[in-house]
């Protein structure tokens, strides 16, 4: 079954076209890169594909049209993790996790074994035990980035969608992460995680998406997304490509001369 | 977690304390029955002198005591939680100045005078015409910030007319009395004053209360509560007529009381670990807490000057709440 399948999907914002008509699906045991350039309309993409946009065309979730269901039943289908770490209250980092187990719960339903444990084993993923009982608001930028992820592995869904999860991450756990998505792909899950770091991106995903002004210009394995040609005409960037233990290196290295 | 830990014990003190309150404003009073007397005279079914006091005078004046001050306690937490903004409170929206518009009106028309509920009524109506305003500009889709924007336009629109009203009365009687009927009273207040608001108040806090914990999802930003199943027309719905039913209600039948909905919550909010749904059961009983406090206190302090209610409040309230400032200002640095 696919996860997610999107169909000639495009919004508008401010009377201002930024997605035109995209097509993709993705099956499960995904772990697709969302790549782009900034203003392709990454984060764009993911928010109308959970409903938060008004968007046209047809977007699907877990098999049902997504249009036709409420916010309960896409919570089930899909979790997000949003590019701006929010916090508004001064509550414990445990509590911030789980607000995962909220759609799985009826009504004011305390969290069960089951949903403790959930929640014990994302913390876990995340190594953010060490701060349960420290207050959210008061931990490092990175610290919060990875209770938010611990969060959305909290809500246990089929479909993980993250906007840049790795930024303000610290080199181990940014591998430590990718690692951690590539794991929920092999047990056939899928992630889709926006990403700007292209040397992650092309030593981790099984597939990217490359966006640019709100059209996918390339899909497919990264070898055959992150080409020289692709990195001057959409980033302007000229890299080095390369390879170690047997997975591709690409490296940034200076601005493309200007055409 | 030590939140987790005291909160049933937290709740059980304001339950206790508000019981207590409720307790000693039924017994305060400027008749001077003593305490066991009066509550005897409550229970009993004799109609003397003594029962007829509490029936009809201390009782309804304890009984809105508590439930304004948990409306406003409870409308004030959720309204924070909602808008994500501890400078939250149920003013913000324009219910407390359209429904005190409305009472000026009538006031200022002379239909107050025409029969006992007129007044309330017509406060009712000018909350219920706020709402559907904000509701209005603000749109289903609309979004925190836009009903903090049309509830601040419709608020000093209110107070504007409020302004001309007072400004062309015709006697200065009815000016006064707009004056002091806007300060703020519980003074002289009636069972039926009780039978109005209640409806109003019990679907409000049936409204509020049922969104703890949409409450807690959103304090992760709107757009990651409505991945995790919230829907955010419904909270919004909820969060603004909830709060014109119960905090207009109040308003009708007592006038404005400021302060008590934002700083019942802002005590509150370190005590229950800062969670959002734990906050509003605390701020309805800290709410009831406040309002019938400052409205024994009102009677105590000048039993025979008739001190208004908000006044007290707002004296009590606004250096307490430059001392919560303070103490946030020391904890940033
Ligand atoms: N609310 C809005 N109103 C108008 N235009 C918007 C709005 N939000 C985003 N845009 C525009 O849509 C385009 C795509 O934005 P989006 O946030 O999807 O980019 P992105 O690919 O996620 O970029 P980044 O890498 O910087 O996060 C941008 O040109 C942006 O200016
Ligand atoms: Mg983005």
């Amino acid at each position: 079954m696919t996860l997610l399948s999107v169909e000639n999907l495009s919004v508008e914002l401010g009377h201002r076209p930024v997605l035109h008509g995209l097509d993709f699906a993705v099956g499960p045991g995904e772990f697709i890169g969302l790549i782009g350039p900034n203003g392709a309309g990454k984060s764009t993409l993911l928010r109308s594909v959970l409903n938060l946009l008004p968007a046209q065309g047809q977007v699907r979730l877990c098999g049902t049209d997504s249009a036709a269901m409420n916010a309960r039943q896409r919570a089930a289908c899909v979790a997000y993790l949003a590019q701006e770490r929010e916090i508004a209250w001064a509550v414990p980092a445990e509590m911030v996790v789980a607000l995962g187990r909220f759609p799985h719960r009826p009504g004011f339903a305390a969290l069960t074994e089951r949903d403790r444990a959930i929640v014990d084993a994302a913390m876990r993923r995340m190594d953010v035990e060490a701060f349960r009982h420290r207050i959210a608001t008061e931990l490092s930028g990175g610290e919060k980035a990875r209770v938010l992820a611990a969060r959305a592995l909290a809500q246990d869904t089929p479909l993980l969608l993250a906007d840049e999860p790795t930024a303000g991450l610290d080199p181990a756990h940014q591998i430590a992460l990718m690692r951690l998505f590539g794991s929920l792909a092999a047990d056939s899950r899928s992630v889709v995680a926006s990403l700007h770091d292209l040397g992650l991106a092309a030593r981790w995903c099984s597939r990217l998406i490359l966006l640019d002004k709100g059209r996918i210009v390339a899909d497919g394995p990264p070898s055959g997304v992150l080409t020289p040609a692709n990195l001057r005409t959409i980033y302007c960037v000229e890299a080095f490509f390369g390879e170690a233990n047997g997975a591709p290196i690409v490296h940034p290295l200076d601005l493309a001369a200007p055409e | 977690m030590s939140a987790d830990r005291h909160y049933p014990l937290l709740i059980a003190l304001l339950a206790i304390l508000t019981l207590a309150l409720f307790l000693l404003s039924l017994t305060t009073g400027p008749a001077g029955i003593a305490f066991a007397d009066s509550i005897k005279a409550l229970l009993s079914d004799k109609a003397d002198g003594v029962a007829l006091i509490m029936r009809e005078i201390r009782l309804p004046r304890a009984m809105l005591g508590l439930m304004i001050g948990a409306t406003l306690g409870l409308s004030g937490a959720v309204l924070q939680g909602y808008l994500r903004n501890p400078l939250a409170e149920p003013g913000l929206l324009g219910i407390s100045a359209s429904a005190s518009l409305g009472a000026v009106l009538a006031i200022y028309t002379g239909l107050s005078a025409s029969f006992l509920l007129a007044l309330p009524l017509a406060a009712l109506a000018g909350a219920v015409a706020a709402v559907l305003v904000v509701q209005a500009i603000a749109g289903a889709r609309g979004g925190a910030l836009l009903v903090i924007l049309a509830g601040i336009a419709i608020s000093s629109f209110a107070g504007a007319m409020t302004s001309l009203a007072l400004n062309l009365s015709p006697n200065p009687f009815a000016a006064v009395e707009i004056m002091f009927w806007m300060l703020g009273s519980l003074t002289d207040r009636s069972m039926v004053h009780v039978w109005l608001a209640a409806p109003f108040m019990l679907i409000g806090w049936a409204m509020l209360g049922s969104l703890g914990r949409a409450l807690d999802a959103l304090t992760l930003g709107s757009e990651t509560a409505a991945s995790m199943g919230i829907e955010l027309r419904k909270v919004q719905f909820l969060a603004v007529f909830g709060t014109a039913a119960s905090v207009g209600a109040a308003t009708a039948v007592a006038g404005a009381i400021g302060f008590v909905g934002l700083v019942v919550p802002h005590i509150l909010r370190p005590l229950v670990g800062a969670r959002p749904s734990r906050l509003l059961p605390a701020s309805a009983l800290g709410g009831a807490c406040m309002v019938m406090a400052a409205d024994i206190l009102v009677r105590i302090i000048a039993p025979e000057r008739d001190l208004k209610l908000g006044v007290l409040t707002a004296i009590v309230g606004a250096p307490f709440f430059l001392w919560l400032v303070f103490r946030t200002r020391r904890s940033l640095l």
